[in-house]
C-alpha cells in the first residue's frame, strides 16, 4: 500500500507529582503514518523542547486531524527545518493540492529527491494555507489563472485496464 | 501542429481508466501539471468531485461555460443549457465506444448474423 501521511494531534504532559500536581499540558501536531509514530515524535520533541521524558510523562490524547475541505484546491506553505550533510537549515516550500496530508507527502518526497534529506532529518515546523496573492513560488503561482488553458502534449497510448497492460506494444 | 482541445475550466472529458471508465466529467480547476479537480456533475454523470490525473482523461470537443471552482449546481445547469449529454451522444468517440461495447457483447449467433449481413 502507498505511503500515506496523516495529521495527528498529540496532547501530553509530565505525570503529576506531589511537588507539581498540575503540570502544563502540551499539544503537538505531527504528520505520521500511524498513531504509534505520532506518539514517538511527541516524546522526541518533548525531550528536546520541554525537558520531559517519556518515562516521567504521559500521553493524554491522540486524535487524527482530518481534512476539512478535500475537494477545494489550496496553496500550502510549509516551513521546514532539516539537516543537510554540513549543517541544519530552514526552508519554506509551497505545494498546491487538495489536502494538507497530500502536500506534506509531496514535500517529504521533494526533500528526499532534491536535497537527499531522509524523513528523520526533516522537521515540519509550520504549515499554513496561503492565499494566492501571497504565494512566493512560480511553480504555484503559474496555476493562479482563472482562464488557464493548456493542451496535453505528447500523449502516450495506454490500455484502459491494468490487465491489458503490456511492456511492448506492437 | 495546432492543438484544439485544451485543459481549461469547463472542458468536458471522458475518464479513460479506472472505476469511472467511460463516464464524463468537467474540469473545475487545475491543481498542477498532472492533476485536475473534476466534477461529473455527480447527478448527471455519476462522477464525484475529486482530483484526477490528466493521464486518466480523454478531452472531448465539448466545453461548458462555468466559473472557476463552480459548484455542482452551476455545472448541472450549464450541462442542461448547453445540452452536453446530447452533444456527447452524437460525438464520434461515444459512437465508437458504443460500437466496441456492442461487439464485445455479441454471442456466437449474433456474430454469425453480422457475418451474413
Amino acid at each position: 500500500p502507498e505511503l500515506q501521511y496523516r495529521q495527528y494531534q498529540v496532547v501530553g504532559r509530565k505525570i503529576p507529582t506531589e511537588s507539581d500536581p498540575t503540570p502544563p499540558m502540551y499539544r503537538l501536531k505531527v504528520f505520521a503514518q500511524d498513531e504509534v509514530f505520532a506518539k514517538s515524535r511527541f516524546w522526541y520533541y518533548m525531550n528536546r523542547l520541554r525537558k520531559v521524558k517519556k518515562s516521567v510523562g504521559e500521553v493524554l490524547r491522540v486524535i487524527e486531524i482530518k481534512e476539512k475541505s478535500p475537494n477545494q484546491v489550496k496553496n500550502y506553505g510549509i516551513w521546514i527545518r532539516y539537516d543537510s550533510r554540513s549543517g541544519t537549515h530552514n526552508m519554506y516550500k509551497e505545494a498546491r493540492g487538495t489536502s494538507l496530508n497530500g502536500a506534506i507527502k509531496e514535500i517529504y518526497e521533494e526533500m528526499g529527491s532534491r536535497h537527499r534529506a531522509r524523513h528523520s532529518v526533516v522537521q515540519i515546523v509550520k504549515t499554513d494555507i496561503i492565499p494566492a496573492a501571497e504565494c512566493r513560488r512560480d511553480n504555484t503561482t503559474q496555476f493562479h489563472d482563472s482562464k488557464i488553458a493548456f493542451p496535453l502534449k505528447h500523449r502516450l497510448p495506454r490500455s484502459n485496464k491494468k490487465s491489458h497492460k503490456s511492456t511492448f506494444k506492437a | 501542429m495546432v492543438f484544439t482541445k485544451f485543459v481549461e475550466v469547463g472542458r468536458v472529458a471522458m475518464i479513460n481508466y479506472g472505476e469511472d471508465y467511460g463516464k464524463l466529467c468537467t474540469i473545475v480547476n487545475v491543481i498542477n501539471g498532472n492533476l485536475a479537480l473534476v466534477d461529473g456533475p455527480q447527478n448527471i454523470t455519476g462522477v464525484q468531485r475529486q482530483k484526477i490525473n490528466f493521464k486518466r482523461l480523454t478531452l472531448t470537443d465539448i466545453t461548458v461555460k462555468i466559473p472557476l471552482n463552480a459548484r455542482q449546481k452551476t455545472i448541472v445547469k450549464a450541462f442542461e443549457e448547453e445540452k452536453v449529454i446530447d452533444a456527447w451522444n452524437e460525438s464520434s468517440l461515444k459512437k465508437k465506444l458504443d460500437r466496441m461495447e456492442k461487439r464485445a457483447s455479441l454471442n456466437d449467433f449474433d456474430r454469425f448474423k453480422v457475418m451474413l449481413a
